[in-house]
């Protein structure tokens, strides 16, 4: 169902040493991309609780970005690891909750790769206009109306 | 919004900054300002041109105290940027610095939105998201640790060297590790240096001795770092000590045992000499080395490689130094903190090959001449061609591998002045027609511009054009048995055929192939390229995002030998300032177990990198070690009864964020 109108919502959740990082230097190296992204840091990309990605959805996120360090280069020795493992997981759980799965994407994006940064909030923007608003998916409502749990 | 209790009544103060037209000019200041006094909780909002600014920090302050606020909200820049600044601020007016909360419009705003509009409603969006997040913050205690003062330096080059003097004289204990087999790196290699025309080794070898002699120094050669662990102010580092096969304690340099080697000629390629000389299985690596010890190269040497040699150095050798069974040797070291100085490599032409080196031996690159024309290089200071003639033209191809998208994009800052250089050291002992071929002239140090125009008084020719080829494809007599060079002149416009007896490539410099090994070992970051990231390109210049890790000369960008100095003086001064602090605060980013929830499932356990959570048998719950937690928050996440918790990333504070962000 595309809307071309539909500007939608995105969450990034970027760990400190690397894609908080990239955002930065997307920043200092003038490199627009979208509004559409929101960001919030934590301090490795392992900290994010799957339910954090569901408490987005169920706050009108159309979309959940996650930033973490490209394999091998985590801050904390291996927590992109355990992001990529819950990734998989909750990517599983939303299809069945009847999200569309490709609301939540994982991206490695290094310090330095301000343009990575830029040309994946361009991608998924694009992405998720295609997809439409989160109200579309049939699984919504049945998350609106439930408690995010914790 | 989720519910928590918080005591007593929330009182935040939004503080908006301008930072100048950076923000200002995209992000409409007013409205956020209008916007933020009406979200709840909010006392005062207000906007300043420079928040930073002593009198940006007054205003939070006076208002802290005045309108009793509790809670600060700061819109801004990056918090990798400010955010001690602000805390800082709202400690020395009375209030506990975590709760503080910034949000960054500027890079993820301002800086990155076309739309005026979109920016300003967006900036809108990360206030709310701080506002609401502000609300969970709780007062925390810095932890502090003591510092360990001693410091590890990697690479010994000039870099290395300064900063490890700098250090060792300040009192402090150096552990300088190298891998080469000397000191010196590529300095060592030079002639002379521009623009004084300074013999390089006489300027550099006092300081490798003084190195060598300074009792707050360790010196290790040939070794190479192999593990870092621990943190700012207490690193824990494994030193791999290779085996030389001769105790440098014994040895005196008195080349004895080269002279006895079983080979009565050098056979295999020199290192220190680019490959133009050969060394014999047992050598030293240069007259001037420090420590001046011979070594054995096991590839080479016949002992090593069938068991069955005469041994004739062992016997020559009065002190007893050679030791053919020396194994491997990990030495452990606790340090405060490391700087890195690890250097560069030189572009491989070969890339490149329409400039032909490697297939006309009359092609070199220019490392291969600074030997050349060194008196204690493999012709002994004479510039000789391979086959013995002396060059009577000689072309310097500028820019080789730098400037150049198909290479190296990056202007590699010592080519031009090098070449000029080795132009002048070439004209004045050959008094051969030397031309150069630049792209750009870029001679931008003290003395450097009036340096070229020495050189095209001396009558060196200059040619504006990048060169296309280098062939030895004669089209006239006089081009016979010469490599012709192919270029257009661009200030003439024509396209030229110079026909010359030597080529010098003046290649650019690159980052060392294992900068990404180096990096992970320290945790810290590179550009695109593989330079060392510094943690800001003005501003902190040496430092790394990771605490203690310093970087200095050319291992974080192209520099020459004035510029790697001051950077290595510079590194070693943070490196001071942090351990002569004897103490230091660290981030209460750690995380704990609320005993009350834990079930003692073992979830979080396995997953803690650092082995910072064990079982508590008696009470049958997690426990976890404050000490050795590194604040990632794995086991946070993975907590099914949210027992688990991370200061200053609460759950709580989490949702808020999200919630304010999209809401």
């Amino acid at each position: 169902m595309k809307n071309n109108n539909f500007e939608p919502k995105l969450l990034g959740i970027f760990c400190n040493w690397c894609t908080y990082l990239a955002a930065d230097l997307a920043g200092v190296s003038r490199m627009d991309y979208p509004a559409n992204l929101r960001i919030v840091r934590t301090m490795c990309s392992g900290r994010i609780d799957p339910q954090f990605i569901l408490w987005a959805f169920r706050n009108g996120a159309d979309g959940v970005l996650i930033g973490g360090c490209h394999p091998g280069d985590c801050h904390y020795i291996e927590g992109n690891y355990k992001t990529l493992r819950r990734y998989k997981l909750l990517k599983r759980v939303l299809k069945e909750m009847g999200i569309n799965d490709k609301r939540l994407r994982l991206e490695w994006i290094s310090a330095s790769e301000g343009e990575k940064l830029q040309r994946v909030v361009k991608e998924f923007v694009e992405e998720i206009k295609n997809l439409g608003p989160i109200s579309n998916d049939e699984a919504f409502k049945k998350l609106l109306t439930s408690t995010k749990g914790g | 919004m989720k519910s928590v209790k918080h005591n007593g009544e929330i009182r935040i103060g939004v503080y908006i900054c301008h930072c100048g037209t950076n923000i200002a000019g995209k992000v409409k200041i007013e409205e956020v300002v209008k916007y933020a006094q009406n979200l709840p909780n909010v006392i005062v909002a207000r906007d300043y041109k420079y928040m930073c600014s002593d009198p940006g920090q007054d205003l939070i302050k006076k208002d802290i105290k005045e309108l009793k606020l509790n809670r600060i909200v700061v819109a801004s820049c990056s918090p990798h940027l400010h955010e001690h600044t602000f805390r800082k601020a709202a400690e020395e007016a009375g209030l506990n610095p975590f709760y503080f909360q910034m949000a960054n419009i500027r890079e993820h705003v301002s800086w990155v939105t076309k739309d005026s509009k979109e920016a300003t409603e967006k900036a809108k969006a990360m206030v709310k998201a701080a506002v609401y997040r502000v609300v969970f913050h709780e007062a925390l205690e810095k932890k502090k640790e003591k510092i360990n003062p001693d410091v590890l330096i990697i690479g010994g080059g000039i870099a290395g060297i300064t900063a490890a003097l700098t250090i060792a004289d300040a009192g402090k204990k150096v552990y300088l590790v190298e891998r080469e087999p000397s000191i010196g790196g590529h300095m060592a290699k030079f002639d002379k240096t521009f623009p004084t025309l300074d013999c390089a080794s006489c300027i550099l070898t006092p300081k490798m001795t003084a190195v060598k002699d300074h009792p707050n120094i360790t010196l290790l050669t040939y070794s190479e770092v192999e593990n870092v662990d621990g943190y700012v102010g207490n690193f824990k580092v494994k030193i791999r000590k290779k085996p030389r096969y001769v105790d440098i304690e014994k040895c005196v340099g008195c080349y004895e045992c080269i002279k006895n080697c079983v080979y009565k000629e050098g056979k295999f390629p020199n290192e220190f000499d680019e490959g133009l000389s050969k060394r014999k299985p047992i050598y030293i690596p240069f007259p001037q080395a420090v420590p001046l010890a011979a070594i054995i190269d096991p590839a080479t040497c016949i002992q090593f490689l069938s068991g069955k040699c005469k041994k004739a150095c062992q016997e020559a050798c009065e002190r007893g130094a050679i030791d053919f069974n020396m194994r491997e040797e990990i030495i452990e070291v606790e340090v405060g903190a490391i700087i890195v100085a690890t250097g560069f490599k030189i572009f491989d032409p070969s890339q490149i090959p329409q400039y032909g080196y490697g297939r006309y031996p009359n092609v070199y690159t220019s490392l291969e001449v600074e030997r050349l024309v060194n008196s204690s290089g493999p012709t002994g200071g004479e510039i000789i061609l391979r086959d013995g003639r002396t060059p009577k033209s000689v072309g310097i191809v500028h820019c080789v591998g730098s400037r150049d998208k198909n290479y190296n994009i990056w202007c590699s800052r010592v080519c031009c002045m090098y070449s000029l250089k080795l132009a002048h050291l070439i004209k004045e002992r050959t008094g051969a027609e030397v031309y150069n071929f630049y792209i750009d002239m870029r001679t931008p140090g003290k003395g450097y511009e009036e340096f070229y125009l020495k050189l095209m008084e001396e009558g060196v020719h200059f040619i504006r054009g990048k060169v296309a080829e280098v062939t030895d494809w004669a089209i006239t007599p006089e081009e016979e048995g010469k490599l012709i060079i192919r270029v257009e002149d661009t200030l003439i416009g024509v396209v030229r055929r110079i026909p010359v007896d030597m080529v010098i490539l003046s290649v650019g410099l690159t980052p060392q192939p294992d900068a990404d090994e180096v990096r992970r070992l320290l945790n810290i970051s590179c550009s695109k390229e593989g330079w060392f990231l510094e943690r800001h390109p003005k501003l902190a210049p040496v430092s790394t995002f990771t605490d203690g890790v310093f970087i200095a000369g050319a291992c974080q960008g192209p520099k020459d030998i004035p510029d790697t100095v001051a950077q290595a003086e510079a590194a070693a001064a943070e490196a001071l300032a942090l351990i002569d602090k004897s103490e230091i605060t660290l981030e209460p980013n750690t995380a704990f177990i609320d005993e009350e929830k834990c079930s003692g499932c073992h979830v979080c356990i396995a997953l803690c990198p650092y082995s910072a959570i064990s079982f508590n048998e008696e009470k049958k719950i997690a426990h976890i070690n404050e000490a050795l937690c590194k604040g990632c928050g794995v086991c946070v996440a993975a907590c099914p009864s949210k027992a688990a918790q991370q200061r200053l990333f609460l759950d709580e504070q989490i949702y808020a964020e999200i919630e304010g962000a999209l809401v």
